[in-house]
């Protein structure tokens, strides 16, 4: 395929498109009023249809899977289940997801939340914000290979530079070199920077639009009772966000449940950095257990559920107050 | 890269929350020395890494093997071989460039299309059903992609789809029809009833009240999720390499780039201008739409 026929795929795939959204419009457009359900189902149907086959029905299909053996022939009950809890890679594997969902979004809240702080209202608050935000528009596999020339090892020899900064940073104070993303258990902190790099404008924003949402009576009082500095932050400014607190720490780490990128992209899950949404990958698409890797699907979603409850049942608490 | 850019409207927005009294000043004490230098130290960190890359994306092949891009200070020595080979040279992301983009543009207007057309029924139309169904989809947004990719790539294999944009562009509007309808009903849901009523007793229709006063109304929070739907999707990998295994013809850069990191040897040095060629389309469109962006953000996200 040239370019050119690529182009005129997408414009014929956009025109399909638009043409039978025309026509759907037009229908009911022509429909009197009575027909009100035909109508709504128009409007509906589409997205339903989506999710139904698109969604729904593989996620039913993958829970089904899960009770399979590799090929899918032989049902083998909760044996890929087992597998994931005994097998000491697999062992591995939950253990690096564990570390990764309770170090990101604490690290990269925490720094979004100081930072939030600490740039409101000063000269240059806006530009200091952008630096901070502007990874989030990277894509992960960007990220990586920017952090790429900043893990890069050579090995210590005559005439042989760093190249990765950080190593250099190591051999300036005269340290050894080492190879940050072979070295386990540590490599999985290094990965966990680049998430914590690409998150924390996210925390950043979120939170800041929070603090700015405080009552300034709030403020006020705890000044006139003689609040200032971290006494401020730690009584009056965290307690007010809390529910934003909530959300941040919740949506990054379902985010960092399902980080993929970072791992894939560094290591490919070697040297004892996979987590469960990568081993997915692997197992699925390169080594072709479809029981396993289905069973590791339904495994990241059940263990989304709490997270998402968690979130529910907090927000609903601020509600109520 | 990681320049100012005020963001003036948005200030604005933020500045009306609350004017700058006694509080400001108690904030202002809080900033104190310490706490900048706090904030610096954040902030370089952050600027560093991408400022290495883009410098070392500018260096000369022998270079960037040989040295790190700090050297660059002492040994000043800029050119563009890189982003020559990368764009036209044997490499040449420049397919993979354009694969994005086809990829992309389908995957943000057709959903977003269908997702309106849905959140204005749920918003505004009576059918039996109609609120289990809105939670039903709500609840589709915690649901990993990850569950769905094996069934979904069957499909398209049985349907003799793979290998072509087809799987990328109906997976990426099956996965972004959750957050997008959750979103958009919200939006459609603060239009005023009276506005509808009026014209309903003009005569119009749903057809009529949804081209001519909802879309308007809307807007800007379709274009907050247009952006979010082309950041996610230019910047995917998951779908990318599930759904495009190898294909040059349909791959997009994020999935070469991944494979590109993998394989040292030869394409080490041009890994720098072909990660920055991949960042520099949603780096624009998000410094230059980071008002709606921002907005977006602020209403609430969880996609996946």
């Amino acid at each position: 395929m040239n370019n050119f026929e690529k182009f005129g795929q997408m414009a014929l795939a956009v025109a399909l498109f638009v043409g039978v959204m025309g026509l759907i419009l037009l229908l009911v457009g022509r429909t009197r009023r009575r027909a009100d359900v035909w109508q709504s189902l128009a409007f509906v149907l589409p997205a339903l249809l989506l999710l139904g086959v698109g969604l729904i029905y593989p996620g039913i299909r993958t829970t089904y899977q899960s009770l399979f053996d590799r090929t899918g022939d032989e049902f083998i009950g909760l044996d890929n289940f087992t597998e994931i809890f005994t097998n000491s890679d697999m062992l591995i594997v939950l253990r690096n997801t564990a570390v990764w969902v309770i170090l990101a979004p604490i690290v990269a809240t925490f720094i979004g939340l100081v930072y939030a702080v600490m740039v409101d209202r000063s000269r240059i608050e806006s530009a200091a914000k952008s630096v901070i935000f502007l990874p989030m528009a990277i894509s992960l596999v960007g990220a990586s290979i920017i952090w790429r020339y900043v893990y890069e090892y050579r090995p210590d020899q005559q005439n042989i530079d760093q190249v990765g900064l950080l190593n250099q940073l190591l051999v300036w104070v005269g340290l050894e070199p080492r190879q940050f993303l072979v070295d386990s258990p540590l490599n999985t902190i290094f990965l966990i920077v680049i998430l914590v790099w690409v998150q924390a404008g996210f925390a950043m924003t979120i939170l800041s639009a929070a603090i700015k949402a405080i009552p300034s009576d709030i403020t006020e009082a705890a000044q006139l009772d003689g609040l200032t500095g971290v006494r401020m932050f730690r009584y009056i400014t965290v307690p007010s966000i809390r529910p934003a607190l909530v959300v941040v720490l919740t949506t990054i780490s379902i985010g960092t449940l399902k980080v993929f990128d970072i791992v894939r992209t560094m290591t490919g899950g070697q040297f004892d950095t996979s987590v469960v949404a990568n081993e997915f990958y692997t197992q699925g698409f390169q080594l072709g257990d479809t029981g396993l890797a289905s069973a590791l699907a339904v495994l990241l979603f059940i263990l989304v559920i709490p997270i998402v409850a968690y979130n529910i049942r907090q927000l609903r608490k601020a509600d109520l107050r | 890269m990681t320049a100012a850019i005020p963001t003036p409207a948005f200030q604005e927005e933020l500045a009306e929350v609350e004017p700058a009294t006694l509080t400001g000043r108690t904030r202002k004490r809080l900033t104190s020395r310490w706490a900048s230098l706090f904030a610096l130290v954040i902030a370089v960190l952050w600027t560093i890494p991408t400022f290495g890359l883009l410098l070392t994306s500018f260096r000369p092949e022998k270079d960037i093997r040989t040295s790190g891009w700090w050297t660059w200070f002492s040994d000043p020595q800029l050119t563009l071989a890189n982003y020559d080979e990368v764009l036209y040279g044997g490499t040449s992301l420049s397919t993979y460039f354009i694969n994005s983009l086809v990829i992309t543009i389908p995957s943000v207007i057709i959903p977003i299309s269908i997702a309106c057309l849905a959140s204005y029924s749920f918003a505004w139309m009576k059918f039996p059903f109609r609120d289990t169904l809105f939670v039903a989809v709500f609840a589709l947004q915690i649901v990993p992609l990850q569950v769905a990719l094996i069934p979904l790539l069957r499909m398209f294999v049985n349907a003799d789809l793979n290998g072509t944009f087809w799987p990328l562009w109906i997976s990426h509007t099956i996965f972004a029809l959750p957050l997008a309808i959750f979103l958009l009903h919200n939006f459609m849901r603060e239009v005023p009833g009276e506005l509808m009523e009026a014209a309903r007793v003009d005569g119009a229709g749903h057809v009529t009240i949804f081209l001519r006063i909802m879309l308007p109304l809307v807007t800007p929070a379709i274009a907050a999720i247009a952006i979010f739907q082309f950041l996610w999707v230019w910047n995917d990998l998951l779908v990318a390499i599930t759904m495009a295994t190898g294909a040059q013809d349909i791959q997009p850069l994020t999935a070469r780039l991944a494979e590109l990191v993998g394989s040292r040897g030869s394409t080490w040095h041009l890994l720098s201008a072909g990660a920055f060629v991949s960042i520099v389309v949603p780096v624009i469109v998000f410094l230059f739409l980071q008002r709606y962006f921002v907005r977006g953000l602020l209403a609430g996200s969880v996609k996946g």
